[in-house]
């Protein structure tokens, strides 16, 4: 009787989302006062480690946003025939090639890609091809790869880059055969407005 | 700011620009979904933000490199590829780090493994990626990236050593 469907947090459709608690901010509230104290007590580290989360910070206040909207863009632009055709099942070793491409693009650190790449999973995208985005996304950035020459040497960091290529392709497109053969549902809440 | 963000930043313009010109209520639509993922991704952000800072602040490069460095076999690919999806730490600090592993004797294996978990694993964004993605496909992507991880280091031992 007292049910609303829509009204949202507790009414979630499946059982595991109803008992909602917001883990996410559990531990914001409890790393703050850690922070804050470790910070403070400790000197010269409490220093450093002021200092790196500021500047990882700024560098999220200028990346985040862009790459949400960007993801918006594509929520609402791109049509689910247009994922599942190039990425999605039967794209083959395009679809595999456009993931890498696609993760490759220097947008900053992994867990920007999650949201992205649900939303291309929504769409239609195959499993495999969204964990090479996301393992391209990881691991596979040039400027980051320039770092690894100046400091390993170009035979370490070249055969580690192709080795990593070849080994994410194949593994990826087992755990998709083995896993995900009936596809996956991505857990959506929050979606906003759903195109298509 | 640097190129990257300049880089991206101005595409977004442009993209945006564009949306705008040729239909004005998607675009509202757009950003009404990425202000979405912006209040539900925020909190996990910061909260990743305040771990890495604590992580770099207070775990000093010396105990990483000598929990590594201690065994240059198998058990030290274990350990590398375990503290490096532990671990989260940006690429700037992770590879002059990974030199100085190499340098106080780790193997190149469990340095290269070292990398592979410290890029594609982190259990500090793990949270996010199973609220975002799912249990099912985190737990599969992680488990690729560790066997990558091995399989990368062997094949570094095999072509380097």
């Amino acid at each position: 009787m007292k049910e609303k469907p829509g009204t949202g947090d507790k009414t979630g459709p499946e059982p595991a989302r109803s008992k909602k608690v917001r883990w996410d901010y559990v531990f914001l509230f409890l790393l703050i006062p850690t922070f804050v104290v470790l910070v403070i007590v400790g000197s010269d580290r409490g220093v450093a480690a002021r200092h790196v989360a500021w500047e990882y910070f700024k560098e999220m206040a200028i990346i985040l946003p862009a790459v949400l909207v960007i993801m918006g863009l594509v929520t609402v632009w791109v049509s689910r025939e247009t994922i599942v055709k190039y990425m999605g099942e039967g794209s083959g070793p395009k679809g595999v090639i456009l993931s890498f491409i696609l993760g490759s693009i220097p947008m900053g650190p992994l867990y920007i890609a999650f949201p992205l790449a649900a939303m291309l999973l929504r769409k239609g995208a195959k499993v495999s091809n969204i964990i090479i985005f996301l393992s391209a996304w990881a691991c596979i950035k040039l400027p980051i790869e320039i770092v690894e020459f100046q400091f390993l040497g170009w035979k370490f960091a070249l055969t580690r880059y192709l080795t990593t290529l070849v080994v994410v392709v194949v593994l990826s497109e087992v755990i998709g055969r083995v896993f995900f053969k009936e596809g996956y549902k991505v857990p959506d809440e929050d979606l906003g407005v759903v195109e298509d | 700011m640097d190129l990257t963000s300049t880089v991206i930043l101005a595409l977004t313009g442009v993209l945006l620009v564009l949306s705008v010109v040729k239909d004005r209520k998607k675009t509202v639509a757009a950003l009404r979904v990425a202000l979405n993922a912006a209040k539900r991704l925020l909190p996990s952000i910061l909260a990743i933000i305040l771990a890495v800072g604590l992580m770099v602040g207070f775990v000093p490069a010396k105990w990483i490199s000598q929990a590594i460095g201690a065994d240059s076999g198998a058990l030290g690919v274990a350990i590398a590829s375990l503290l490096g999806a532990v671990l989260f730490i940006p690429a700037i600090i992770a590879f002059p780090l990974a030199r100085s592993l190499l340098d106080m004797g780790a193997g190149l294996m469990a340095t290269a493994a070292f990398i592979t978990t410290l890029t594609m694993v982190g259990f500090v964004f793990l949270p996010l990626e199973i609220k975002e993605l799912g249990t099912r496909f985190a737990i599969a992507r992680n488990a690729l990236s560790f066997i990558a991880a091995i399989c990368i280091a062997i094949v570094i031992g095999l072509v380097l050593a």
